[in-house]
C-alpha cells in the first residue's frame, strides 16, 4: 500500500473502501455483499445528484431569464430540494376513482427501477462498474426501452384524456427516437468491436501526444454524438422535445393524475434517465472516465466521469432555457426525415472509416461525405419546410 | 442554414447567463419583502376613513349619511348612526357613525363609495399586506381600524388630497362667508333696528317739536 502513489489510491478509493468493508464478512458472503454495497452507492449517489441538479437547474434557468432563481431556503437557496422533498412526501396521494389502481401504483415504481437498472452497467470510474457485462450496451438499451412501458402504464391507468394523450405522444416520440439512438451507438460498437462498455472506454483511453482518442474527435464520431445527443434529449422528454409532458397544453401529460410521492418518483425517474443517458453518451463518445488530456491522468477517474455527466446536464438545461417546444408533426418529421437517414448514412461512413487505411485520406473523405450530406439534407429540408421555421396557414 | 438559429439562441441565453452574474441591471426582479418599490399614486386597494386633527374619533369626517352603504355593490359596508350630534369641520352639528364596518373580504375595490361620498370622508388606501390568520374577524375592519389621518392621506395620494383640502377650505370659506354675511346682515338688521329704535324717537322729537 505504501508503494502505490496517492493518485492511484484516490482513484481506487471507493473500490478499496468496498473491499475493506467486505473483508469483515465470511468469504462466502463477500461477492454478494460487494454487489449490495455497489447498489447502495448507486442508489445514494444518483438521487443525491438529482437533488443537486434540480436546484442548479432552477437557478441556471433563472439566470438565463435574468432572474435569480430560488434563493430563500438556506444559503443561496441551496436547501430548496429539502423543502421540495418534505413537501412532496407530506402531500396527499390522490388516486382517481376510475383509475386502474394497481397499474397506477406500479407505473412510477417500474420507471424508477428500470432507470436504476441502466446504471448497473455504466463504468463510473476505473474498475468501478457494478456488473461488467459483455453485452452491457444491449442491456442498457433494453432497460432504457422498458421505461416506455411505465409511461404508457401511467397514462393508460389514469383514465384521463390528458394523461393518455401525453402517453401516446411519449410512445410515438420515444419509439421514433429509439431508432436513431441505437443506430448512432452502433457506430461505436463497429469501431470498438465490443458491446462491453468497459472495453469501449478502454479503447478510448489512449493518447496521441497529449490528445485523447475519444470517438467524438473523429468525423463519424462527431456526427454520431450529435445524433445521439438529439435522440437522447427526445428519449428523456427534455425540452425542446418535451411534448409528452407539455405543461401548457397537457397539464404535465402522463403524470397529470399523480401527486405527492408518486409524482416525485416520476420526477426522479426523469432526472435519473438524464443522468444515465448522459453517462452512456460520455462512455461511448467522450472517453467515459478517461482524462481529457494525457497529463491530467492524476485526477481520479470518477471525477472525470461525473464532470462529463454534469457538463451534459448543463447542456440539457441550457437547451431547455433556449428552445421552444416543437409541434408533433415537426418532431416526427425531424426524427424520420433527418435524424434517421443521417444516422444510417453515418453507419456507412463509419464502415468506410473502419476499412480505409489510417491516414489523412479517410479524414477528408469521411468529413466531406458527412458535411455534404448535412448541407444537402438541410437545404432540401428547409426548402420543403419539413423542418425549420414555423409557417402559419391561417394566422396571417 | 439548419441549426444556425439554435446556435444563435444558445449564444443569447449564454450571454444572459453570464451577464446576470456581472451586471446588476439585468436582474429586474424586486426581492419583495426586503426591497420594495413605492406604490403608484393612483393605486387603490380598500377604503379607509379620513379624520382631521389629532383625535381619530373626534375628527372623523363621516356623518353617517349611509350613501356609501346603499351604493356599495357587494354590500360590504355596515353603518350605525349615533343618537347625539357633534360639530363637523365647518361647525355644523351632524350625527356621526357609532359603528362603521367594512368587510374587506367582500369589498371589490370598486371605489364607488369614494365617488358618492359628499363629505370626502372615505378614500382608497394603498395598504395591501392585509393577510391575517383569522379569516372572519381579521378581515372585518371597524371604524378605528379604518381611521387614517389626513396627513396619511396626503402621504399616499398627495395630488388628490391637496385638491380635496382646497375644496373643503373653499366650502368652509363659503360657509364662513355666508355666516359672516348672515351675521353682518343680522348685525345690520339689528343695527338698523337699533338705529330705528334710536332714530324713532328722534324724528319723533322734531316731529313733536315740529308739530
Amino acid at each position: 500500500m505504501a508503494q502505490t502513489p496517492i493518485s492511484v489510491t484516490l482513484d481506487q478509493i471507493f473500490v478499496l473502501l468496498r473491499d475493506w468493508l467486505v473483508h469483515f464478512l465470511p468469504a462466502a458472503l463477500r461477492p454478494f455483499a460487494g454487489v449490495v454495497l455497489g447498489v447502495v452507492a448507486i442508489a445514494a449517489v444518483f438521487p443525491g445528484l438529482f437533488a443537486l441538479t434540480t436546484v442548479f437547474e432552477r437557478k441556471g434557468l433563472g439566470r438565463m431569464q435574468n432572474r435569480l432563481g430560488p434563493n430563500r431556503v438556506g444559503p443561496f437557496g441551496f436547501f430548496q430540494p429539502i423543502a421540495d422533498g418534505i413537501k412532496s412526501l407530506t402531500k396527499e396521494d390522490i388516486v382517481p376513482t376510475n383509475a386502474d389502481a394497481v397499474v397506477h401504483f406500479l407505473a412510477p415504481l417500474v420507471l424508477v427501477v428500470a432507470v436504476f437498472m441502466g446504471f448497473a452497467v455504466l463504468p463510473v470510474g476505473r474498475n468501478m462498474v457494478l456488473v461488467d457485462m459483455d453485452a452491457g450496451l444491449l442491456f442498457f438499451f433494453a432497460m432504457g426501452a422498458s421505461t416506455e412501458l411505465s409511461i404508457f402504464m401511467a397514462g393508460w391507468s389514469s383514465r384521463n384524456k390528458y394523461s393518455i394523450l401525453g402517453a401516446m405522444r411519449a410512445i410515438a416520440q420515444m419509439i421514433s427516437y429509439e431508432v436513431p439512438l441505437l443506430l448512432s451507438s452502433v457506430t461505436v460498437v463497429m469501431i470498438a468491436g465490443s458491446l462491453s462498455l468497459t472495453k469501449i472506454v478502454e479503447a478510448q483511453n489512449q493518447y496521441t501526444g497529449i490528445f485523447p482518442h475519444w470517438y467524438v474527435f473523429t468525423p463519424w464520431g462527431l456526427a454520431s454524438f450529435l445524433m445521439f445527443a438529439i435522440a437522447a434529449t427526445a428519449e428523456t422528454n427534455r425540452s425542446p422535445f418535451d411534448l409528452p409532458e407539455g405543461e401548457s397544453e397537457l397539464v404535465s401529460g402522463y403524470f397529470t393524475e399523480y401527486s405527492g410521492f408518486k409524482f416525485a418518483l416520476f420526477f426522479l425517474g426523469e432526472y435519473l434517465g438524464m443522468f444515465s443517458i448522459s453517462g452512456l453518451g460520455a462512455t461511448l463518445f467522450l472517453g467515459g472516465w478517461s482524462a481529457p488530456l494525457s497529463f491530467l491522468g492524476f485526477v481520479p477517474s470518477w471525477i472525470w466521469f461525473f464532470a462529463k455527466v454534469m457538463t451534459a446536464i448543463f447542456i440539457f438545461i441550457w437547451m431547455r432555457g433556449t428552445l421552444p417546444r416543437l409541434r408533433q408533426d415537426q418532431l416526427m418529421n425531424f426524427a424520420w426525415k433527418f435524424v434517421l437517414p443521417f444516422s444510417l448514412l453515418n453507419l456507412m461512413v463509419t464502415a468506410l472509416w473502419r476499412f480505409m487505411d489510417g491516414g489523412w485520406l479517410r479524414w477528408v473523405v469521411c468529413s466531406a461525405i458527412l458535411l455534404g450530406a448535412y448541407l444537402l439534407m438541410a437545404r432540401t429540408g428547409m426548402h420543403r419546410k419539413h423542418f425549420g421555421p414555423r409557417s402559419y396557414r391561417y394566422a396571417e | 442554414m439548419l441549426g444556425e438559429g439554435i446556435v444563435k439562441g444558445m449564444l443569447e441565453t449564454a450571454k444572459n447567463f453570464a451577464g446576470s452574474f456581472v451586471s446588476e441591471e439585468r436582474l429586474t426582479t424586486v426581492e419583495y419583502p426586503e426591497q420594495r418599490i413605492p406604490t403608484a399614486e393612483n393605486a387603490r386597494v380598500f377604503p379607509f376613513l379620513v379624520y382631521d386633527g389629532p383625535e381619530w374619533e373626534a375628527g372623523l369626517r363621516c356623518v353617517a349619511c349611509q350613501i356609501c352603504e346603499k351604493e356599495c355593490p357587494p354590500k360590504c359596508i355596515y353603518i350605525e348612526k349615533s343618537k347625539d350630534k357633534k360639530p363637523d369641520f365647518v361647525g355644523k352639528m351632524q350625527v356621526y357613525p357609532t359603528r362603521f364596518d367594512i368587510d374587506v373580504s367582500v369589498c371589490m375595490s370598486c371605489q364607488i363609495c369614494v365617488e358618492v361620498c359628499p363629505f370626502e370622508a372615505i378614500k382608497m388606501d394603498t395598504e395591501f399586506e392585509l393577510a391575517t390568520d383569522n379569516r372572519f374577524g381579521g378581515l372585518l375592519l371597524d371604524r378605528h381600524e379604518l381611521a387614517r389621518s389626513n396627513e396619511y392621506y396626503h402621504g399616499i395620494h398627495p395630488t388628490e388630497a391637496t385638491e380635496v383640502d382646497a375644496r373643503l377650505a373653499e366650502e368652509k370659506a363659503k360657509v364662513e362667508a355666508k355666516a359672516k354675511a348672515a351675521a353682518e346682515a343680522a348685525a345690520a338688521k339689528a343695527a338698523a333696528a337699533e338705529a330705528a329704535a334710536i332714530a324713532a324717537p328722534k324724528p319723533d322729537a322734531p316731529a313733536t317739536g315740529g308739530d
